[in-house]
Formats: structure tokens, C-alpha cells, sequence
């Protein structure tokens, strides 16, 4: 008798055996994959993504679905999980679609707060600074996001985390982490900053030489793993222990540099845009010509987050 | 051409003076990491391929004469603070250099550059490797922070633009600096540049040209026409540390009064070294 009348959280923690159950968002992305791989050892994971997933971990449940359709609503809602994490637009690598994107994460905030998951990720992207001429100046979490001035991509991305940023005040019950990695690189990933370094012949901006700022993919995995852990909440940079100039980067990669002038390199862009040789944007040039430079100091004070993996480690590493 | 540029380093490097050279090499280092630059991208290496240049502009075009180097720090923090004038900053890179080859140890002082610096290719590459960095109060805190030397002039670009009339008649100076040192705990070694004046005199500021342009000013010099400087001679006066007590975010009023020292104190310098000044070219 008494069995039937035990309070829904009781329930809930005896039949789950103590592991919690985490949501990862755009987990068939490279990023989402190795993530996936290595939570699935602690949580029960349950993977959203409308791609899929063939390679998974046995034990990660994989929900091909989209989350602004009501199947994957329901499906969340009866997984109940304690923990959300979410990729960014920035770590999701299909072609951009501004709606779907805030749309996804409308919804996503909207069942966090209705199922009452105690916490929730969102990796988000420390690019949304954007380099300008004085962003080498180590910025901080409180600084503008001012890249969206450029790129329509970026301004989304920065969409998203403002949307976050509002669920810190709406949901305060739920632990709220914003995480703000500079380039992601890593063997596993196939995003632009590790298909740039990948090259074997590397074309820059002639005359520019900017600092550069990598993390390694499991620093920020283990950056995600930190921020899981109850009483972490906050928005923080995340960075790899030191920076460089791209030229000793390329240098230590053994790679071919072919410096061009820049109006040569945006041109020469538009034109393999418009032949549909490459998906990339002119505006992503930005990078090559003034440094990003942010501050790591208040994940590794509050979130007792330091990158293990050192910049050289992480060049060997792209593949 | 990797092999190439590594040829042409060690020609250039083969051309700094030892003694110079020795000092460079003596430049704390503690900064440095495996990649070889500082968190801002400075590399001691790249002041000996500039060295040559600087140093013939320091001993043989300028000819500067230093007083007072004994009051430049040896090591720990602080900010340099003085007059600007000339047109173009060779009055920086002259103080800059003097720094590095006569003070009694050697610093690298860090100065402030402009922003649209960083849109000039190689200029603004060289600016980062040989420790210039785009004027930000944060990174000027960062580096103070780290025990560094920061140039600071407060008159900004209005100083170095004046006109001819004007000369050695210090502008308003900014607030921002004496924050800096108070914020940072930093010790503040004022300075005066006689000479630097006399370099390009501007008659007049041509002020549609400047806004076409986008530039801060359009100056009319006479009697070379470009502001490339003339051989004046240069006269640095060093002065002795001042300390300040206070908090970064005193009123205005507070704070002017600290500002006002310091300014006095360059104007002060000024007015000495013109009088013990018997040419301004030789």
C-alpha cells in the first residue's frame, strides 16, 4: 500500500539505478558524437538528432527526430531527463536555417523548464565576440557579442545564447551553463577551424599574422563533463592553455602557407561559393586577419575547468 | 622561402649592435610560451630584425641624448607617461628604444597603438610581435598586471596633430591613465621629448581633407610638405616615479587632481629641457 503512494522523484531515482539521464542535442554531429561517447559512461544518454547515429554506444538511445515536431516533445517528456545539453548552432555543421534553429531551441528551453530538469548546457562559441581590431585584449564573459555584424550565421548563434541568457532569470530552478569554447579542433570533428588545419596547403591573409586560440575536443568534453556537475551555473569562456600566431600554428603543422592579398581571397571565395565548390562565407576571413582573444580565468576559478591537452598536443591530434 | 626568411633574419640579426643584442636577450622572458611569443603575440626575436633601423634612427638621425634613465625601473610595473608631438609617433619609437638600450636594466616598454593599425597588412604584424598593442584599457591592465612597462600618451592624437604655434604646450590630458595606475597599483615615470616638435611643424590643419580622408588630421607641414621628420635633434628627460593613492573608480574631481600633477610635472620637464637646449638640430 504504502509502495503505490511513494512520491514521484522516489520512483523515479529507484528504478533509474542512480545513473541520470542527459539529453545531448545535435548529437550525430562530430562534436555530438564524441560527446555522446564519453557520457554514455556515467549517464543514461539519450540522443536527439535528426541525422543518423549508426556508430552510437549500444547503451545510448538514439531518437531520430526533430525536436519542434510532437513526437520528440513527447518522447523528452517521458524520458523526463535530469540533465540537458545542447550544441549550439555553431557545433551543429549542416547548412544554417535561422528559423529552425531558434525554433529548436524555443522548444528545447520551453520542455526544460516543463519537466523541470535540473540542469541545462548549451555550447555556444567564443567566435560570437567576433575578431575586430581590439577583440585581442583577452576578452571576458561580459563582453559584447559582436560578430553577428558580419556573418548572418554568427548573428543566430547569437541568437541562441541571448535566448539562454534569458532562462537564467525565467528558470532559476534549473541550473543554467553557458559554455563558450574558441576553435574546436580534434580528430573526430569535421568542422571548419579542423578541416583548416587539416590542409596540406593552407592559404592566409597577406601582411596578417593573428593570434589563435584552440581547444582540444576532449577538453571540451571535459568542459561539458565539469559544468554537469550540480552547483556549476554561470556563462564561461572555454580555452586551451595557450595561444599563437596562425603562421607558428601552420609551421607546426608542417603546412604549406600560400599568402594571398585579401581582396584576391574574397574574391576568389565568391567564386567557389557561386560554383558551389565551398559553402563558406567571405565574412569567415575575419579570422584570418584580427585575433579573438578570450579569457578562460572564470571557468577555471567557478567551474574548475583547465584544458589538460596543450596546444602542440591538440596540432598533433587534428589528424 | 621559409629558408629564405630565416637567411634574411640572420643577416638582419648579424647587423644589431652585441651590446644591444645582449640586451634584448636579457628582456624577462617569463612570459614566453613553447610557441615562442607572449599571450599577445610579442617575440623578443622580432625587436633585433627592427633593432638596425631604430637604433640608426636613435644614434644617427635623432642623435637623442637621454637624462635621467636612472629613474626607469629596473623590473615591476609601470606607466609611461608623457608629451606627443611630431606628426608621426617617432617620438614613441625613440622612447621605446632608449628604454630598451639605456635605461640600467633593460625593458620593453609596450605602447599603445591606434586601431585602425590593425587593418594595415604587415604593419600590424609587426606592431604585435614587437609588443605594441591596440589601446584598450583591459589589455593595458593585463600587462600591468604582469609586471610590464606601458607607454601611455594622454593628449592622444590631438597632441601628436598640434600645430606648429602650439609646440610644447601640453593638451587635456585624458583621465584614463591615472584609473590605469590606481586600478593596477602601477608607479608612473613621466617624461618630456624635446625635439620631436621641430620635426614636421604643421602650419595649418586642413580639416575637409582629414574628414575625406577618415583621418584624424590633414596637417599642412612646411617646410618639407610630408611629415617625414626632419634630423632635429632629440632630448628625453625621464623624471622620477610618482606614486598614487586612491581607488580606480574615484570621482572625476579626485582623479583630475592626481592628473594634474602628472601634467604639471611633464610641463614642468618640458620647460627645462627647452632652456637647457642649445639647438634644435644640433
Amino acid at each position: 500500500m504504502a509502495t503505490k503512494k511513494k512520491p514521484e522523484t522516489e520512483r523515479r531515482s529507484t528504478a533509474r539505478l542512480s545513473r541520470p539521464r542527459v539529453v545531448v542535442t545535435a548529437a550525430a554531429s562530430s562534436l555530438g558524437r564524441v560527446l555522446c561517447r564519453r557520457l554514455h559512461r556515467s549517464f543514461d544518454v539519450v540522443a536527439v538528432d535528426t541525422r543518423p547515429f549508426p556508430d552510437r554506444p549500444k547503451d545510448v538511445e538514439h531518437a531520430e527526430v526533430d525536436l519542434r515536431r510532437k513526437a520528440a516533445q513527447t518522447l523528452i517528456k517521458k524520458r523526463r531527463p535530469d540533465l540537458v545539453v545542447h550544441l549550439g548552432p555553431w557545433h551543429d555543421e549542416r547548412p544554417a536555417r535561422a528559423a529552425a534553429t531558434l525554433e529548436t531551441t524555443a522548444t528545447l528551453l520551453q520542455l526544460t523548464e516543463e519537466i523541470g530538469s535540473k540542469k541545462l548546457v548549451v555550447l555556444s562559441s567564443a567566435s560570437l565576440y567576433g575578431p575586430s581590431p581590439t577583440s585581442a585584449s583577452f576578452l571576458t564573459e561580459d563582453a559584447p557579442l559582436l560578430g553577428g555584424q558580419r556573418s548572418r550565421v554568427v548573428a543566430d548563434a547569437i541568437a541562441v545564447d541571448m535566448m539562454v541568457q534569458s532562462f537564467f532569470w525565467k528558470a532559476p530552478a534549473t541550473e543554467t551553463v553557458i559554455l563558450r569554447p574558441v576553435h574546436v579542433v580534434g580528430a573526430h570533428l569535421n568542422n571548419l577551424a579542423s578541416r583548416f588545419l587539416r590542409q596540406r596547403r593552407v592559404p592566409t591573409l597577406l601582411g596578417f599574422d593573428p593570434m589563435m586560440q584552440l581547444v582540444h575536443e576532449e577538453d571540451v568534453v571535459d568542459a561539458v563533463v565539469t559544468a554537469l556537475q550540480p552547483g556549476k551555473r554561470g556563462v564561461f569562456n572555454v580555452v586551451g592553455p595557450t595561444q599563437a600566431p596562425l603562421s607558428r600554428i601552420l609551421e607546426a603543422r608542417r603546412a604549406q602557407v600560400l599568402p594571398l592579398p585579401g581582396f584576391l581571397l574574397a574574391r576568389a571565395l565568391v567564386r567557389a561559393r557561386a560554383l558551389r565548390l565551398t559553402k563558406l562565407d567571405e565574412s569567415e576571413l575575419v579570422h584570418l586577419k584580427y585575433s579573438c582573444l578570450v579569457d578562460g580565468a572564470r571557468a577555471a576559478a567557478d567551474l574548475g575547468f583547465l584544458a589538460r591537452r596543450s596546444l602542440q598536443q591538440t596540432l598533433v591530434d587534428v589528424g | 622561402m621559409v629558408g629564405l626568411f630565416a637567411r634574411v633574419k640572420d643577416v638582419i640579426g648579424g647587423l644589431v649592435d652585441p651590446h644591444l643584442s645582449a640586451r634584448i636577450d636579457a628582456l624577462p622572458r617569463g612570459n614566453l610560451n613553447e610557441f615562442g611569443v607572449d599571450p599577445f603575440g610579442f617575440d623578443p626575436e622580432t625587436i633585433k630584425l627592427i633593432a638596425p633601423v631604430l637604433m640608426l634612427l636613435k644614434e644617427r638621425y635623432f642623435r637623442v641624448e637621454t637624462h635621467g634613465a636612472h629613474n626607469i625601473p629596473g623590473d615591476g610595473r609601470f606607466l609611461l607617461i608623457g608629451n606627443h608631438s611630431g606628426q608621426l609617433p617617432f617620438d614613441a619609437a625613440m622612447v621605446g628604444t632608449t628604454v630598451l638600450a639605456d635605461a640600467p636594466r633593460p625593458r620593453l616598454v609596450r605602447g599603445m597603438v591606434e586601431r585602425w593599425s590593425a587593418d594595415l597588412p604587415f604593419v600590424s604584424e609587426l606592431f604585435v610581435r614587437s609588443g605594441q598593442i591596440v589601446g584598450d584599457p583591459t589589455s593595458c591592465a593585463r600587462l600591468l598586471n604582469a609586471e610590464e612597462a606601458v607607454m601611455v600618451f594622454p593628449e592622444g592624437a590631438k597632441g601628436i596633430n598640434k600645430l606648429f604655434a602650439r609646440r610644447y604646450q601640453l593638451g587635456d590630458f585624458g583621465h584614463g591613465f591615472m584609473r590605469l595606475a590606481l586600478q593596477t597599483r602601477s608607479p608612473i615615470v613621466p617624461f618630456a621629448v624635446i625635439g620631436a616638435e621641430e620635426q614636421a611643424p604643421a602650419v595649418a590643419d586642413i580639416r575637409p581633407l582629414a574628414r575625406l580622408l577618415g583621418l584624424p588630421a590633414a596637417p599642412l607641414i612646411f617646410p618639407q610638405f610630408l611629415p617625414l621628420p626632419l634630423p632635429t635633434r632629440y632630448r628625453i628627460w625621464f623624471g622620477e616615479p610618482m606614486e598614487f593613492k586612491g581607488a580606480a573608480d574615484d570621482d572625476d574631481e579626485v582623479v583630475a587632481g592626481h592628473v594634474k600633477k602628472v601634467k604639471n610635472t611633464v610641463q614642468r620637464m618640458i620647460e627645462h629641457g627647452l632652456k637647457r637646449r642649445t639647438s634644435v638640430f644640433f
